[in-house]
């Protein structure tokens, strides 16, 4: 075993100084910390062992601080809460006493045991094990230093939603350049389909197009819509991303928008399904998603347009285009690949397929729609130029909007989905106003805990609308003349079932991850909870950071959200990369390896390992060399290795057999 | 050490961005599970060199765990296929050496499933339990003093 010798301490060992933390009750309450550190005092090394209530505070830092004078110490072990979340604090400490910072080493004792143990004698032997575990291999560590590498000021934006606007606008705005990448051929998201947003009542396209706008002109961003990620390499700061850029048949810079080509299209009438009014009208092969798009350019659609099936169109709208030449049928798609330093993901939601619940009859009975679909029909630049009416034209009388379609449900999602009851209460008022129906609520809880949201809920009640307390069993034909549906109940309150008969339901769809996630979230090496949201790297400490050093979560993508919510997170995320952006550098960690030339030889088993390819063989010496810039310190090869000569900083394979030892020695 | 009060201990390699993270997670969330055993943090499964689940059962683990994020969701892209290649080649090592394959366990467990560490930890603390400790007889025919003397000339 290679020991460290020191001179001027016992046998030539480091002295190292172990740290138990109380943490109030949380380690103390189940295992017996007293214990712990004088059992720790009696392990070979340690010439301090000391508990405290809590390590990570100022005056448990400074026991560090002053025990390392002291008591002449080369070591600190601090047995407390998990690594990921202290231990930097710990670091820094040993750092401010003199030490290296990587000659500390941290023990589980929270998350791995006084949390997840209720034997109190159990948590405590095991407790033991692992600090005993830490001392011997404590022993061991190297002084390390961390690498700086630079961060690329330019950054990235996914997703042209509000969340992805506002982190673009507010990057643009700090004097950063920001590509922006959009999936369909317009940014805006799913805010561009509301009409009016809750509880305020403002209107979502007079608040949201501004903004949309001043991306669009910004001199700072790279708006590049109808484009995908498709791969993206490096690391923190220095991030290199191809961008797929779908070819939208119309060249971008000689486009001017008068949409003159849409009127002169072969096709009097659009006969495909309008994605942005969710079907309920027809669009046709070459169009823009909405009047206010940005860019205001068309698009044409290969599946539907008769020159992309049979090469025999009068092309009309080339024609019309005339000198512009913006039509260009040609048109391939492109690859661009650009160098980011930070990533922004707001790839937002998706709303929950109300088929998967067949009793409510979506798609089979016409008086069904989703909210979203309502959005549509009461905004004034949707299909029926915002008149709520049924799909044969009439003015429903008695409207049911039923809650928690897909939220807090065994069978289908088990989330709330936070946005639906306020949306709910937004469309009931809305609907009342326009038509004068008779508004059922159908609710599980009506939630409102927002500014000014139990205030809107308040006024909606005062307006007349119903609210029965129940969770719908059943959508079924009244069989009336008025083709009327029945929506079936139990009135938890009354205690009694109800059978209301309405000309319209709304299901107030709630939100899901979107279908490709798990694809979107491998592209991005970054995690998904068990629900599919992407994970942010502390629910309360890290709220819009990930996994993955540059990579931040703004709006939906991470958990439904409505929109000021989706907002502040965009700020967040966009102050976050601000942040290491104006730093200009970034430490990262010194966990990578190195070969020990002396012992290789040069057998190029590690070398098809890496997936960095950060190994080359070096054809003078016959030997392996890793490449220190590429390593990310997997530590993939140093298990390979047939001759042990690779070694990775803080995971050396001495550190770790002493740990394996430390573990099992109590037996 | 009496069958009934028999304990088995369980060294776990957990790698740092999957396993160790669900592992912090069961803790958040208060699950609980057997305290049987003690995991050690590699940055990735991959990491796991076989000697180290060698040394774990040399130093009388009665049971090895590895716990690495899912196939496809590898923080470092794919060093979690080369742990699965290693383990099913240690898997037979071990069982030509006679340690029963309950004793050694590889399982994909991601940042999110706590829950999955628990059944994991529990169905193995249970199983090893079965088994009783870990006993490796030593093959009379393998001369290992001889092959010693060999390798030392």
């Amino acid at each position: 075993m290679r020991m460290p010798q020191i001179s001027g301490s016992p046998n030539g060992r480091p002295r190292v100084g172990v740290y138990i933390c109380h943490c109030g009750t949380n380690i103390a309450g189940i295992v017996d910390v007293r214990a712990l550190s004088e059992h720790a005092a009696t392990l070979p090394g340690v010439v301090v062992a000391r508990d405290y209530k809590y390590m990570c505070s100022d005056p448990g830092q400074e026991l560090i601080i002053r025990d390392i004078a002291e008591h002449d110490l080369h070591r600190v072990v601090v047995a407390s809460c998990s690594p990921l979340l202290h231990e930097q604090t710990f670091r820094n400490a040993a750092a401010k006493g003199g030490l290296n910072p990587f000659q500390v080493q941290m023990v589980n004792i929270r998350e791995h045991d006084s949390w997840v143990h209720a034997d109190r004698q159990a948590a405590t032997v095991k407790a033991q094990d692992l600090i005993r575990a830490a001392v011997r291999r404590v022993a061991l560590h190297r002084p390390l230093e961390r690498r700086r590498v630079p961060i690329n000021p330019d950054a990235l934006v996914v997703g042209g939603g509000i969340a992805g606007i506002h982190a673009a606008l507010t990057l643009a705005n700090a004097g950063k350049h920001v590509y922006l990448v959009e999936r369909e051929p317009t940014i805006g998201g799913h805010m561009a389909q509301f009409d009016k947003t809750f509880p305020t009542l403002d209107c979502a396209a007079c608040i949201l197009t501004p903004k949309m706008t001043q991306v669009r002109a910004h001199p700072n961003i790279t708006l590049w819509t109808y484009s995908e990620v498709a791969q993206v390499g490096g690391y923190v700061g220095n991030y290199e991303v191809t961008v797929r850029r779908k070819p939208r048949y119309i060249v971008e810079d000689l486009c001017v928008g008068c949409r003159e080509c849409i009127e002169a299209c072969v096709y009097k009438e659009g006969k495909t399904r309008d994605e942005f009014n969710l079907g309920l009208s027809k669009r046709k092969p070459i169009y823009m998603p909405f009047p206010q798009a940005v860019p205001q350019l068309v698009v044409i659609d290969p599946e539907t347009c008769i020159e992309f099936k049979s090469g025999k169109c009068k092309k009309t709208c080339v024609e019309v285009c005339g000198d512009r030449k913006a039509i260009d049928f040609t048109q391939q798609e492109r690859r661009e690949t650009i160098h980011v330093g930070t990533i922004v993901l707001a790839t937002g939601f998706k709303v929950f397929d109300a088929q998967r619940i067949p009793y409510y009859g979506y798609r089979t009975y016409p008086q069904v729609y989703t909210a979203l679909e309502v959005e549509r029909l009461v905004n004034a630049a949707g299909p029926t130029s915002g008149e709520v009416v049924l799909r044969d034209g009439r003015r429903p009388e008695s409207v049911a909007i039923v809650h928690c379609v897909g939220s807090r449900d065994e069978n289908t999602n088990r989330w709330c989905s936070r946005v639906c009851c306020m949306y709910s209460l937004k469309l009931a008022h809305l609907i009342k106003e326009k038509t004068d129906a008779e508004v059922y609520n159908f609710y599980i809880d009506i939630r409102t805990p927002g500014k000014g949201f139990e205030e809107f809920y308040n006024r909606v009640q005062e307006e007349g609308t119903h609210f029965i307390r129940g969770k719908v069993a059943d959508i079924y034909p009244a069989g009336d003349d008025r083709g009327r549906l029945i929506v079936q109940a139990e009135d938890t309150l009354l205690g009694k079932v109800r059978k209301i008969p309405v000309d319209m339901v709304v299901l107030a769809v709630g939100l899901e991850p979107r279908p490709d996630t798990q694809d979107v979230r491998r592209l991005f090496n970054i995690t998904c909870s068990t629900e599919g949201w992407f994970l942010e790297r502390h629910p309360k400490l890290a709220p819009v950071n990930t996994f993955t050093d540059g990579v931040f979560l703004a709006g939906a993508c991470q958990g439904p959200k409505d929109i000021p919510d989706s907002v502040a997170q965009a700020g967040a995320a966009a102050a976050e990369a601000l942040a290491l952006i104006d730093a200009g550098s970034v430490e990262l960690e010194p966990y990578t390896a190195f070969v020990v030339e002396e012992d290789c030889s040069g057998c190029k088993t590690c070398i098809p390992l890496c997936p960095y390819n950060a190994i080359a063989f070096v054809a003078e010496t016959k030997k392996a060399a890793i490449n220190e810039v590429l390593c990310k310190g997997c530590g993939v090869c140093v298990a390979a290795c047939p001759s042990g000569s690779i070694t990775q900083n803080f995971f050396e394979d001495e550190a770790i057999f002493e740990e394996i030892k430390g573990v099992l020695a109590h037996a | 050490m009496p069958e009934e009060t028999f304990e088995p201990k369980i060294v776990a390699f957990f790698c740092n961005w999957c396993t160790y993270i669900a592992a912090d997670l069961a803790g958040t969330s208060r699950l609980k599970y057997a305290p049987n055993a003690r995991v050690i943090r590699t940055m990735c499964s991959g990491r796991v060199d076989p000697q180290f689940v060698l040394e774990a059962f040399a130093q009388g683990a009665d049971g090895v765990l590895i716990g690495g994020c899912h196939p496809g969701d590898c923080h470092y892209q794919e060093g979690n296929y080369k742990t699965l290649r290693r383990a099913t080649l240690l898997r037979r090592v071990l069982e030509a050496m006679g340690i029963e394959p309950a004793r050694f366990r590889l399982e994909w467990i991601s940042a999110s499933e706590a829950e999955r560490v628990k059944t994991v930890v529990n169905e193995m603390v249970e199983q090893v339990r079965a088994l009783g400790p870990l006993h490796v007889v030593a093959p009379e025919d393998v001369p290992v003093p001889h092959l010693r003397e060999e390798v030392a000339a």
